[in-house]
């Protein structure tokens, strides 16, 4: 590799990631995120020029944040007009030290809890979230959620001048408020975990970019709070769901199911790493939403085959789980658990029971289930009718194809 | 420090088929809110209800168009507000949770100021 190329990929390395740390510790300078943001952007474009010259410093980061804050203080200085678009940020006053970033106090987690702020909507939390934090540039965030560029700026910079004009304070909350913050910051990441496991619209199932930077979050997330076990379960959930990516879908493209699925091809580090953060998430009790759906995913992956999964685990886990997280599709995740391990006759009149249940009125999910055990129960005419609900429900194009192979199955 | 209005809305046909009881817990309740958060309240006021409204618009030619009612005809109507004094927004939301509602909600905007 010649020395240009070393030093860009250096350059890239640190972006994907040193961007959030070196953008919250220059936005606690500046108070201002769009300063920050030009002021860091200008940063990693001086790097590729100093890195060349003077080597890759041993910390990229503070190199980084050293020379945006600097940046940022010769605009404050020189421009002695310069007049903030929107008003300052509102945080704790904390002595800083142009210079030196320091290492100890993380401004990351400062600056994921103003991006998650309830008092944001959910979107423009997950956006701010992938810009902020993970440095995609707006196409990039645009393209994630199948939006226009021009649709995503309006959102970004309408969430930002929220920020700054309610006073969205750019601080950790306080011990008491922790939890249910802490809870909001997840939903965000799991979110954008499953938009990318199962993109709800296109031709393509899994939208590895999405799942990597959840998994980056989580991670991040868990460095950060190494006491919750609320972050300890949802990055078990996260890596042991993903554990199974490269064998839910064929060479071909088509959806392969968790029965059908290659399990020497599952990702045993992930499961190992999944497993263990999982046994740590559980100590707490009441355990918590992710650290059950966690166990959940771990039972499936520690079983070696298919006919070996300790179904009536699966159901005990799901039925506490729908105590502390009560939810309809919890409810029919129990179902079909119900079916594998009382047979389908007790699934389908688990699942049954839900039809009612509002919430589940548009979920694809349910029919295709339904269609499943009734094809097991030797019912094809209703199986059939069964797919077909489901066909008009779902509009992920893998998913579509799997449910018609099904319904073509059957015959007529 | 900032100033938000802390708007209150509030289902008026709740409110007046609610009993003594209920409206008295409801009354009680904002002298004690009034007490404990004295120092950040500016201002506030109970309405009446939508039924007393009256609302005027320019017709665009000079002249006005008077009509009876809301402007803006809601289930949860506003009924009151408090304008208080807060340094961040988490501060205020902490504020508004401590208002009485029958069966509606806050909503908490933020003073705009003019340098």
């Amino acid at each position: 590799m010649s020395i240009s190329a070393a030093v860009a990929a250096a350059v890239a390395d640190a972006h994907r990631r040193e961007w959030g740390f070196v953008l919250a510790a220059t936005v606690r300078f500046t108070r201002d995120i769009d300063l920050a943001e030009e002021c860091v952007q200008d940063a990693y474009a001086r790097a590729l020029v100093a890195w060349a010259d003077g080597g890759v410093p041993a910390k990229p980061g503070a190199w980084l944040t050293t020379t945006a804050r600097r940046r940022a203080l010769d605009v404050m200085r020189r421009d002695e007009l310069f007049r903030r678009a929107m008003p300052e940020l509102v945080m704790d006053d904390v002595v800083i030290d142009s210079d030196e970033p320091d290492e100890i106090a993380d401004d990351r987690l400062r600056l994921i809890f103003t991006c998650c702020h309830p008092a944001l909507g959910m979107e423009a939390q997950i956006a701010l979230t992938l810009r902020l934090l993970c440095g995609l540039s707006t196409a990039e965030v645009a393209r994630a959620f199948l939006v226009s560029e021009a649709t995503m700026a309006a959102r970004i910079t309408r969430a930002k001048k929220k920020i700054a004009a309610a006073r969205i304070p750019y601080r950790v909350p306080a011990l008491a408020e922790l939890p249910v913050r802490t809870g909001a910051v997840l939903e965000v990441i799991h979110l954008l975990f499953t938009t990318g496991h199962t993109a709800p619209v296109g031709a393509d199932l899994v939208r590895a970019d999405l799942v990597e930077r959840a998994l980056q979050l989580a991670r991040m997330l868990r460095g950060l709070l190494p006491e919750s076990s609320d972050v300890a379960g949802l990055l078990a959930l996260l890596l042991l769901t993903d554990a199974r990516r490269e064998t839910r879908v064929s060479p071909d493209g088509a959806l392969t199911l968790l029965a059908d699925q290659d399990r020497s091809r599952w990702d045993r580090a992930r499961i190992g790493e999944g497993a263990a953060l999982v046994r740590e998430a559980l100590r707490l009790r009441p355990p918590s939403r992710y650290a059950l759906q966690g166990a959940i995913a771990a039972v499936h992956a520690e079983a070696p085959t298919w006919g070996d999964t300790d179904w009536s685990e699966i159901v005990a886990l799901y039925g506490v789980l729908i105590t502390v997280w009560p939810s309809p599709v919890v409810a029919l995740n129990r179902a079909v658990a119900v079916g594998f391990a009382d047979g389908p006759g007790a699934g389908l009149a688990a699942l049954d029971a839900l039809s009612a249940e509002p919430q589940l009125a548009g979920y694809g999910y349910l029919p295709a289930a339904r269609a499943d055990f009734l094809h097991r129960l030797g019912r094809d005419d209703e199986a059939r009718l069964a797919y077909e609900e489901a066909l008009h429900l779902t509009d992920n194009e893998v998913e579509r194809a799997f449910l018609a192979a099904r319904l073509a199955a059957l015959g007529t | 420090m900032s100033q938000y209005l802390v708007l209150i809305y509030d289902d008026e046909a709740a409110w007046s088929a609610a009993d003594e009881s209920v409206t008295g817990q409801i009354h009680s309740g904002h002298t004690v809110f009034a007490e404990k958060n004295g120092a950040a309240l500016a201002g506030g006021n109970a309405l009446q209800p939508t039924t007393t409204a009256t609302s005027v618009r320019p017709d665009g030619d000079g002249g006005f168009q008077i009509t009876d009612g809301p402007f803006v005809e809601t289930k949860e109507a506003l009924g009151g507000y408090y304008l208080i004094e807060a340094a961040d927004l988490d501060e205020a939301i902490d504020i508004a949770k401590q208002i009485p509602v029958v069966a509606g909600g806050l909503e908490v905007r933020p003073i705009l100021t003019f340098e």
